[in-house]
């Protein structure tokens, strides 16, 4: 009586998400119409920054990578029943190992440097994400606090890194130096010249194709292994697991440490991808956005995927935005931002119903022009 | 009062018609309640019984069919209008605020603003006389959340009353109550029967239906298949037309011819989660090809029993053998492995994912087995094929492995339960409380099984607080009473007065005296 | 080639390109500010000030960016050299990156960079000897503590903030070698230029261990700083800009570091045809730092200390005074 309505798969996959953002983007309109600016002029700005030229669309996707991979971590701790807010932590830490292979690795060719790099930003994040882990699997403190705290740790620690160890002599930036050219992700827009394609320049680079091979990589571990079934298991019914047989301090360790190497992708993206130097708060914020992200992408990697480029698109064309129009300043763009979460994540069910209702109507009236009634 | 069949119904419902979905709750319900009497409603889980009443009070529309209310036209569109039109309804999960007192849950109920004293004072005296007039004995100014749950239930009742309900649905007002409370309730709709009032019990128990009512409408699959004078028809009549078919209440089985030990319990001692001794030196054995029945009270430390024996619980003092083994240091797993198997007491708690398909439900537990997989990936196509073939041999209904398991009814979960339990071809296999919360149909169906395999030559742990279902399968019978055993009966010698005395605690002389 | 369905956006782009194009026959300034947004009251706004006085005088119209990720800084900067800026205003170290890459790209467009130094061609790189203006406040701080005790209250440990540090450091020893300073950090995260409370919270526990007078140099967090010494009664030090105002008669003085005056003359010298690239250095001599008094700080400062304070500065400038600068 009080269960949620029951909307046909495409709709609850496709239509709901559509509607809700249709509300949001409506409501940031009426605010920009508030701020004095055209919401007409402010929309068609918004998609044109996001999606308008080659180089606004390699920006899209740029920024879609990183939520790609954090969304992609939260949503793996998810299914085990498990809430990672340290994919911020967890990124900046893979990071670290990302660019310390690529420092290391000045005079090895880049097919040594950059598996390694692959391999040393999923190794590095997940053995952040393991002390949580073994706290909450071992001993029962909440990986929600531990990892939060783990974040701060991981700041604290690429500060001291940086200013003290890392950092270019000489120099008042707190940067490493400049990884060698055999130590960099190839950009796309480079590798589409080399094609014939002239697109203008963007940090899009191969870590987006990784995103998407870890988003495939994830879908065939939890939903076609045994392992990520007994994950599966242990995250829905913990108690069933152990009827099962399944160890779930294990199934928490394990989990985690796939989310902590998945967010480490992020450091590669960011690090390996486009700066191509270790610095500092390069993940900046994206661990969080991936919380929203997962939850938007109902954790399969495919909706990840739609919500992680949704969101690329926002930071890209928000960014167009407040540049073009200067009274949406930045704190305008959050705001939207924050709406699409809001309507797209926590209210859709304020949707559900009158959705479900509409639907329902639309098929008996289908139905009856068909003549099919039932008397 | 004079019960005549030619005053108009108190509800009269017409070709009521719903579906959500693809599932079609109703179809085309028509049956009428007559003014002054109390009629049952009766049907096993997803016959519709709910659907229905919620569209009776408002807080769902058909799609097709009318509603009449001693014989005007209705069409709510939220329960304040069904409440305006005299309905009222007290559901299985009772709407009061726990941490108020009884008469401010009234006053809540009133929408009255009774801020003031004087107003608090009027109320008080207008729900004394209420209650005074109907029977009903409820402490107002007791805080809800301390009430019993029967005392509760009558706060309800009155609340209803109060609104000048005249008809009063209630749904499966006996799931949370004592038999005594039980009683006292079915009491009450006697007097309210009396004062003119109607009553519609919508219930799945056949011997309230038989207890209490006038007039009994069964429903199937969400369509009305009887309706009939409770005074003209019997149990057995009931339960077919509910079932759709004939149903044995008691399953015929033969004897039994038990062979070697098969599990064997030495001493052995548990604990609850909070390290509260449960099970205290217990010793038993399970023979191949014997159900060995464990009868008890609830919560005299048979749940922990089971669990012990299944791995889930670790045992704090005492040896479980499996076929001569000890594993009593084994993990679930190792035990499946070795020929254990286990229906679990709580099917929701531990023996199913809600969330999850059927055909992933059917795997849990077996998810290493090799004919689910190869190597590190699982085989799909196997599992569903498992599971299909799983499900027309258990007669689980809807017969599609897709779907999510929540959406079973409790006997299609649990012979789904069975069926991959019994599938995994165990030696030994635990039963707890098969048939709680599963419909008659289902119950024969599981019945037969349990007894099958003892037929097969496996050995069966039954754990029940049915008396029925012990004395219907078990070949020897262990009472637990304050987590230790009270005594051991064989089915030829046992009796539900034996029994009832050890479930009490009198120590087993009570089988020597007569 | 360009791929086809961009087609949209390449109209919506082409529309706003031709409005570029018909400006940038002008002269276009443009400035993009650090993470901390044009209005910390400290660093960005003074660079904002700065901007807004060139506006006023000359009546030109700028163009400005606020960054909020790393990956910003690039995309802006290039953005604006491509939409036809003239002169590009790159606040703070985090840019030289930035400004490297996009420089290269843009030779014909000028860019100033704030706080770095960046070896272009047509690049000019200001960087601020922070250290001889803290060492004055240093000064300051330790001549007006009764209890021979002062505090340091910076955002994040890293170099610029080091700098500060030191130049505050030698300015206390300086005046009274039996001066001590109690340092603090606010954070390790880009929060830590932004959270008053914890500024406060930091500025309470220093005067807690005996502190009278606390200088900070964390950006908007400060703002917390210099309220939690005037509850208390005790002084504070404002940084980068002039922020005496803030709490009349509490804030000692501020070391202030003319970003305003940089981007104002970079956009004045661009405009003039007399920018030129290179790197520059501003301290007190140049008038690109110095301390602030003004109505606000006057009873705090006795003629003493003003004198002392004024010396030494002469001191500085001459070259007497060697202030260490942090490597």
């Amino acid at each position: 009586m009080s269960a949620p309505a029951k909307l046909p798969r495409w709709a609850d996959l496709v239509l709901l998400p559509a509607v809700s953002l249709a509300a949001a983007l409506l409501l940031s309109a009426g605010l920009v119409a508030v701020m004095g600016e055209s919401p007409v002029t402010a929309l068609r700005l918004l998609f044109a920054g996001a999606f308008g030229t080659g180089d606004a669309i390699g920006y899209t996707l740029y920024y879609a990578t990183n939520f790609i991979f954090t969304g992609l971590a939260v949503a793996v701790a998810y299914h085990a029943g498990l809430f990672n807010i340290g994919a911020e932590g967890q990124a900046y830490i893979g990071g670290l190992g990302v660019g310390l292979v690529c420092l290391a690795g000045g005079s090895w060719p880049a097919w040594v440097v950059l598996p390694l790099a692959v391999a040393a930003g999923a190794g590095f994040g997940a053995a952040w994400a393991f002390i949580p882990a073994w706290l909450q699997a071992r001993r029962g403190s909440h990986v929600v606090i531990t990892t939060i705290m783990f974040n701060f740790i991981a700041a604290a620690l690429m500060t001291y890194l940086l200013v003290n160890v890392l950092i270019k002599p000489g120099q008042q930036s707190p940067e490493s130096r400049e990884f060698g050219a055999n130590a960099v992700l190839p950009a796309v827009h480079g590798l589409l010249a080399k094609l014939g394609f002239e697109v203008a320049a963007s940090p899009l680079n191969l870590a987006f194709g990784i995103a998407l091979a870890a988003g495939g990589l994830v879908w065939v571990l939890l939903w076609r292994t045994r392992w990520g079934y007994r994950l599966r298991v242990a995250g829905a019914n913990p108690a069933a697991a152990v009827y099962a047989g399944i160890n779930p301090g294990r199934i928490t360790i394990g989990a985690m440490l796939l989310s902590g190497a998945l967010a480490g992708g992020l450091g590669l993206n960011e690090l390996a991808g486009s700066q191509h130097r270790i610095l500092l708060d390069f993940p900046g914020g994206a661990g969080f956005v991936g919380i929203a992200v997962a939850l938007m992408g109902r954790n399969h990697p495919v909706g990840i995927c739609a919500a992680a480029v949704l969101f690329g698109a926002l930071y890209q064309g928000g960014s167009q935005l407040s540049f073009d129009l200067p009274r949406i300043n930045r704190d305008l763009v959050v705001v939207i931002q924050g709406l699409v979460i809001l309507f797209c994540g926590a209210m859709e069910n304020v949707w559900r119903g009158p959705l479900a209702a509409l639907l329902a109507r639309l098929r008996v009236e289908s139905r009856e022009s068909r003549g099919e009634s039932q008397k | 009062m004079s019960v005549s069949p030619e005053r108009v119904p108190a509800l009269d419902l017409r070709g009521i018609d719903k579906r959500f979905g693809p599932v079609h709750a109703n179809r085309a319900v028509s049956f009428a309640v007559r003014a002054g009497t109390i009629h049952g409603l009766i049907g096993e889980n997803g016959a519709g019984k709910s659907t229905l009443m919620n569209i009776v009070y408002g807080l769902q529309s058909p799609d097709a069919g009318t509603l009449l209310v001693q014989g005007r036209e209705v069409h709510f569109r939220h329960p304040r209008e069904a409440i305006a039109a005299g309905i009222g309804m007290v559901h299985q999960h009772f709407m009061l605020v726990e941490n108020f007192t009884a008469l401010e849950n009234l006053l809540l109920a009133d929408g009255a603003a009774a801020g003031s004293a004087a107003g608090r004072a009027a109320a008080r005296e207008k729900w004394d006389r209420l209650a005074l007039d109907h029977g009903l004995d409820v402490p107002l100014d007791a805080v809800v959340g301390e009430l019993p749950v029967g005392v509760q239930q009558r706060l309800e009742i009155l609340k209803a009353l109060g609104r000048k309900a005249e008809i009063l649905v209630l749904d499966e007002p006996t799931a949370v109550l004592t038999p005594a409370e039980a009683t006292q309730l079915f009491q009450l709709l006697g007097r309210l029967r009396a004062q003119g009032k109607t009553v519609i019990l919508v219930t799945h128990k056949l011997r309230e239906i038989m207890a209490v009512t006038d007039r009994v409408t069964v429903m199937r699959q969400g369509a009305v298949v009887a309706e009939l004078d409770t005074a003209a028809t019997s149990l057995r009549e009931l339960a077919e037309k509910m079932v759709g078919r004939s149903v044995l209440l008691q399953v015929e089985k033969g004897p039994g011819f038990p062979r070697e030990v098969l599990l064997e319990v030495e001493q052995l001692a548990a604990s609850d989660d909070r390290g509260v001794p449960r099970v205290k030196g217990i010793s038993f054995q399970v023979r191949a090809g014997e159900i060995v029945g464990i009868a008890g009270v609830a919560g005299n430390g048979q749940s922990e029993l089971l669990e012990t024996l299944a791995g889930i619980r670790t045992p704090t003092g005492g040896a479980i053998r499996l076929a001569g083994r000890d594993v009593a240091g084994d993990d679930p797993a190792q035990r499946r492995r070795l020929g254990l198997a286990h229906v679990p007491e709580d099917r929701l708690k531990l023996g199913v994912v809600a969330a999850f398909a059927a055909e992933d439900n059917l795997i849990l537990g077996q998810q290493e087995r090799p004919e689910f997989g190869r190597g590190v990936l699982l085989d799909r196509r196997a599992i569903a094929a498992g599971c299909r073939q799983a499900m027309a041999e258990y007669d689980v209904r809807p017969g599609d492995p897709r779907l999510r398991l929540g959406a079973f009814s409790g006997g299609n979960q649990q012979k789904l339960v069975m069926a991959r339990e019994i599938g995994a071809g165990p030696q030994v296999l635990l039963v707890g409380q098969p048939t709680r919360g599963v419909d008659i149909g289902a119950i024969e169906f599981i019945h037969r099984r349990l007894v099958a395999l003892r037929d097969a030559g496996k050995a069966v742990l039954l754990v029940s607080v049915e008396l029925d279902e012990i004395l219907g399968l078990a070949d020897r019978i262990l009472v637990m009473n304050g987590g230790e055993i009270m005594g051991e009966l064989p089915r030829a010698e046992a009796t539900e007065e034996k029994l009832g005395l050890l479930m009490a605690g009198v120590r087993a002389e009570a089988g020597h005296e007569d | 080639m360009k791929i086809p369905f961009l087609v949209l956006g390449a109209l919506v782009l082409s529309v706003a390109g031709a409005n570029a194009r018909a400006a940038a026959a002008d002269f276009q300034p443009a400035v993009v500010y650090d993470m901390g947004g044009k209005f910390d009251r400290s660093f960005n706004q003074s660079a904002y000030e700065g901007a807004e006085r060139f506006k006023k005088e000359t009546g030109v119209a700028y163009r400005e960016f606020e960054i909020t990720n790393a990956a910003q800084r690039e995309q802006a900067i290039a953005q604006l050299a491509r939409r036809g800026a003239t002169v590009i205003v790159a606040v703070g170290f985090t840019q030289a990156s930035a400004v490297e890459k996009v420089a290269k790209d843009f030779p014909n467009v000028k860019f100033t960079l704030i706080d770095a130094v960046v070896d272009l061609p047509n690049v000019q790189s200001i960087v601020f000897r922070e250290q001889e203006s803290t060492f004055l406040c240093g000064m300051a701080a330790a001549l007006a503590s009764k209890s021979a005790k002062v505090g340091f209250v910076g955002g994040m440990d890293i170099p610029l903030i080091r700098k500060f540090a030191l130049g505050y450091r030698e300015g206390v020893k300086y005046a009274n070698p039996a001066v001590e300073v109690i340092e603090n950090m606010t954070g390790t995260t880009p929060a830590a230029w932004s959270d008053p409370s914890k500024g406060a919270e930091l500025a309470k526990s220093q005067i807690g261990r005996g502190a009278d007078v606390i200088f900070h140099a964390a950006g908007a967090t400060g703002t917390g700083v210099m309220q939690a010494a005037k509850d208390a009664g005790k002084l504070s030090i404002g940084c980068d800009s002039n922020q005496n105002y803030l709490q009349p008669g509490s804030v000692l003085t501020s070391a202030v570091k003319r970003v305003d005056v940089a981007v104002f003359n970079a956009f004045k010298d661009a405009r003039a045809g007399t920018w030129k690239a290179g790197q520059v250095s501003l301290g007190l001599k140049e008038d690109g730092v110095d301390f602030a008094l003004d109505q606000y700080n006057r009873s705090l400062i006795t003629p003493a200390m003003e004198t002392r304070l004024k010396q030494a500065k002469a001191d500085i400038v001459s070259g007497r005074i060697k202030v260490s600068e942090y490597k």
